[in-house]
């Protein structure tokens, strides 16, 4: 078949809900997808999407309105998200689930047949259409077949176990290709495109042990941010007040689970104290995710009432049908029962708060473009739609959303003109010549360090000084060692020197973009001095975390004067440190109030 | 001195080296995994002769049993290692890759022919776009939960590698991708193209490639009904062989 030379060429990095929407909607509009990922694109991190995707279907009689969707989503974001572009996105949640629907997704039935709906955090009404409790698994699925018919048609070239490595820039520093490796055969190769979407999801890994895939490393959007795209809101990691820790990855117990009734709890004068439920009566256990986890942090670790001690508490299900759990949960309740060895219909589950999401990412606009021309991101690698903290199930829609802005942006930019000149051969033989310097180096390494050993370390420095609760001196502490981590990268030594599929290589590679997003991370955190959705600080007084006369920790109000901006971290080649800055944004919609769970939302 | 568990890996340099055996030792600890397990190799790659060696490769990415990556052979069993539970394992623990499938390097190995099945069966919605239309149909909940069940096959191969007929000696293309062509006869929208789905299993690697020895459903770590499905697709296919018949 001869190649047509007139269809414009759009390269996505991610395969997940937010890269095979944007592939699908590129398909549509004529253009051709080159689309590179980790993996089979099928076994994205989406798929670990369990409890939902919001959208006010409003088929429960509750009066729900979009209005509402957006009012709680910018509440529960403690107002730092961009007001025009949540609207837009709840806005078209309805359709994009009947879209869905169209294409397959087994969405749990009411008994009429219809979508039925769940609770979720932070809301009051039942907004969440869901899978049983493998919903972002479900859609995956749904979208990866579409995506497959049009490879069949032959618009969509797959580049699956192949790792992004960098982007390359015209004469006029416009983004027009990218960089890739092979991860089996180590081929080194510079692709040319019209437009480059990344999808490339969060950066879960930097934390060590998170909810998130071995996959989800942040190394790509680290690897822009270093040739000059702008992150933002790096500092609002979530933290899911349930999963179950491991010491392999901490594996997420669906927030559903609170939706569907389950109580979070522990002995308390050896009586069952339903700590949610008493501090926060308005919402109790369906608090949002940040106000939970720090709940439970401060009953274990501050009041030493965990579980045996250890930083435990109970998530309770028993007290419900077991068949209804089974039909609601299956998924989950059996993840359980494989990992722990008992069955959570009939006793409570153990869990923790774990890093789970980043709220932050590559800085984009409405339309999804970065500050580097031609250079887009869509999904959990940008920054846009949560704010300060994510509503549960707010993730699925923002990732299946954004895919549908990002992909039709990307060939109005294909077709504007306004992209410049094409790479020549010589330009893209310089761009790859120079990855496989980098790697032919990395293969050369003889120190002492082993890479994964460091990878813990970096994730133990996080969660001790960078998680739930932080304060000014942790997170400069938390910089110099990042910043003795970054030197202690070139001392590494490697065993593996081969040339077919060399994991050892390609980690060592992704570690150094980890350190430098971890700093960027740090420094953000560092620089807001306030407490605002996910990012907690506690006040210092005399170089010693504050305590007020209960002997309770004392933390920072919220700021809007000086601190109601987007963060925005640039990377210094000379130094390799993040420099901030802050950027206004729309919040022309809702007034800001304060955050309070523990009574019923007011307007 | 901590408990020590020990693996046998059964190792390979490339896809057209030779296999060979290691042996690594790796501390025992409550609720270790396979996929955990071979983390702690990473972080120190010696083996039992204390000779420091490339670290094992191998494929995950969720560790929750759900993206399907980790699929190997396990004392003998095609298994998901992030699952795999040290304690509920015979020890020395021997890890294999699912050879059913091309070795890539280890344990690591190409299941991109499953992916090509999908293809064959045609195993999606023809949509008309994703632009909004109308709603979609009313679906009845038990079809649909019928549906669910089978949508989570999350193309790991354990039933290929337990398929005695799946390999060299046929072109069946195997339980999980055939079953997906019933997932998308159940849909009302899917239904309208079941007869292509049909036909293509009619053909050669289609369903009369099925043995019914019923190992896929055994070794099924999502317990799909494989063989239930298999049998009515039989059905299907022989209903739609004849309907050819009469409409010719």
């Amino acid at each position: 078949m001869a190649k047509d030379m007139t269809k414009k060429k759009i390269i996505i990095v991610g395969g997940g809900i937010s890269g095979l929407l944007a592939t699908i909607k590129v398909c549509e509009l004529g253009g051709e997808v080159y689309l590179f990922s980790y993996c089979p694109v099928k076994r994205s991190h989406s798929l670990c999407a369990q409890g939902g995707m919001n959208a006010c279907m409003d088929t429960k009689g509750e009066h729900d309105s979009i209005y509402e969707h957006f009012d709680d989503t910018v509440y529960g974001g403690d107002f730092l998200a961009d007001q025009l572009a949540v609207k837009g996105m709840v806005e078209a949640a309805p359709k994009l689930i009947k879209m869905l629907d169209r294409m397959g997704v087994t969405f749990t039935r009411t008994p009429e047949g219809n979508l039925d709906l769940r609770n979720f955090g932070g809301q009051k009404n039942k907004r969440t259409c869901f899978s049983g409790s493998t919903t972002g698994q479900q859609i995956l699925y749904a979208l990866d077949e579409q995506v497959r018919r049009w490879e069949v048609k032959g618009v969509v070239h797959k580049y699956e176990f192949w790792e992004f490595i960098k982007i390359i820039k015209n004469k006029e520093g416009i983004c027009r290709g990218i960089v890739a490796q092979s991860m089996n055969t180590m081929e080194i190769k510079s692709f040319p495109a019209d437009t480059v979407i990344l999808a490339t999801g969060g950066p879960g890994q930097v934390f060590g042990r998170c909810t998130a895939s071995t996959i989800c490393n942040g190394s790509a959007v680290s690897a822009v941010y270093q040739q000059g795209a702008e992150i933002a809101n790096p500092e609002f990691i979530q933290i899911h007040p349930t999963a179950i820790p491991g010491s392999d990855k901490n594996r997420l117990m669906s927030e559903a689970c609170r939706g569907e009734g389950g109580r979070v709890w522990v002995y308390k004068d050896g009586k069952p104290w339903y700590f949610l439920e008493e501090m926060y009566p308005a919402y109790g256990n369906l608090v949002p995710r940040d106000v939970a986890s720090r709940a439970i942090f401060k009953v274990c670790v501050h009041m030493g009432l965990g579980i045996n001690g250890e930083n435990r508490v109970y998530l309770d299900l028993s007290h419900i049908d077991g068949d209804y759990l089974l039909r609601k949960l299956g998924g989950i309740l059996e993840m359980y029962s494989e990992f722990v060895g008992q069955d959570p219909r009939k006793v409570p589950m153990e869990i923790f708060p774990s890093v789970h999401y980043s709220m932050g990412g590559i800085w984009v606009d409405r339309f999804h473009f970065t500050n580097i021309p031609g250079l887009m991101a869509s999904g959990e690698c940008d920054y846009q739609y949560h704010g300060a903290n994510r509503l549960g199930a707010n993730s699925l829609l923002s990732a299946a959303y954004s895919g549908t802005v990002s992909g039709p942006e990307a060939m109005k930019w294909a077709k504007s003109g306004k992209n410049g000149s094409e790479l020549s051969e010589a330009e893209m033989e310089a761009a790859r010549a120079e990855v496989q310097r980098e790697y032919d180096k990395i293969l050369q390494m003889n120190g002492s360090e082993n890479a994964h050993k460091l990878h813990h370390e970096m994730g133990d420095l996080m969660y001790k000084y960078v998680a739930i609760e932080r304060d000014n001196n942790g997170l400069d502490a938390c910089l110099v060692e990042l910043k003795k981590l970054l030197k202690r990268w070139d001392d590494i030594g490697i065993t593996d020197r081969g040339h077919v599929a060399n994991q050892e290589a390609m980690f060592v590679r992704q570690l150094r973009n980890m350190i430098l997003y971890a700093m960027a991370i740090t420094k953000g955190a560092r620089c807001r001095d306030e407490s605002r959705g996910a990012h907690a600080k506690i006040v210092l007084e005399n170089g010693q975390r504050k305590h007020d006369e209960n002997g309770d920790l004392v933390f920072m109000g919220r700021d809007d004067k000086n601190f109601m901006f987007t963060t925005i971290i640039n990377y210094d080649p000379k130094t390799e440190e993040p420099l901030v800055s802050y950027r206004e944004f729309d919040h022309s919609l809702i007034k800001p109030r304060a955050r309070n769970y523990a009574v019923a939302k007011k307007e | 001195m901590a408990e020590k568990v020990r693996f046998i890996i059964e190792r390979q340099d490339a896809p057209d080296a030779k296999p060979y055996n290691q042996e690594f030792d790796v501390d025992y600890r409550p609720g270790l995994n396979v996929v955990a397990s071979l983390m702690e190799i990473q972080k120190n790659p010696v083996t039992v002769d204390g000779k420091k060696v490339p670290p094992v490769v191998w494929e995950c990415n969720c560790l929750e049993k759900v993206c399907g990556a980790c699929m190997m052979v396990i004392n003998g069993k095609a298994q998901q290692a992030c699952c795999a539970l040290v304690d509920n394992l015979k020890k020395p623990i021997k890890l294999q890759p699912a050879r059913t499938f091309p070795v890539i390097r280890d344990l690591l190995i190409d299941r991109s022919r499953m992916f090509e099945a999908l293809k064959r069966i045609q195993g999606w919605i023809e949509l008309d776009g994703s632009w909004e239309n109308r709603d979609a149909p009313i679906q009845n909940p038990y079809t649909a939960r019928t549906a669910y069940e089978i949508s989570r096959c999350m193309t790991c191969g354990c039933c290929l590698e337990a398929c005695p007929n799946v390999g060299p000696q046929s072109d069946f293309i195997g339980p999980a991708p055939t079953v997906q062509a019933y997932l998308f006869n159940l849909h009302p929208l899917g239904k309208f193209d079941a007869p292509k789905r049909l036909n293509v299993l009619m053909e050669k690697g289609g369903i009369t490639s099925c043995g019914n020895s019923q190992n896929c459903e055994a070794v099924c770590p999502k317990s799909i009904k494989l063989t239930k499905y298999l049998a009515q697709l039989n059905r299907d296919v022989n209903i739609q062989a004849l309907k050819n018949i009469f409409d010719n």
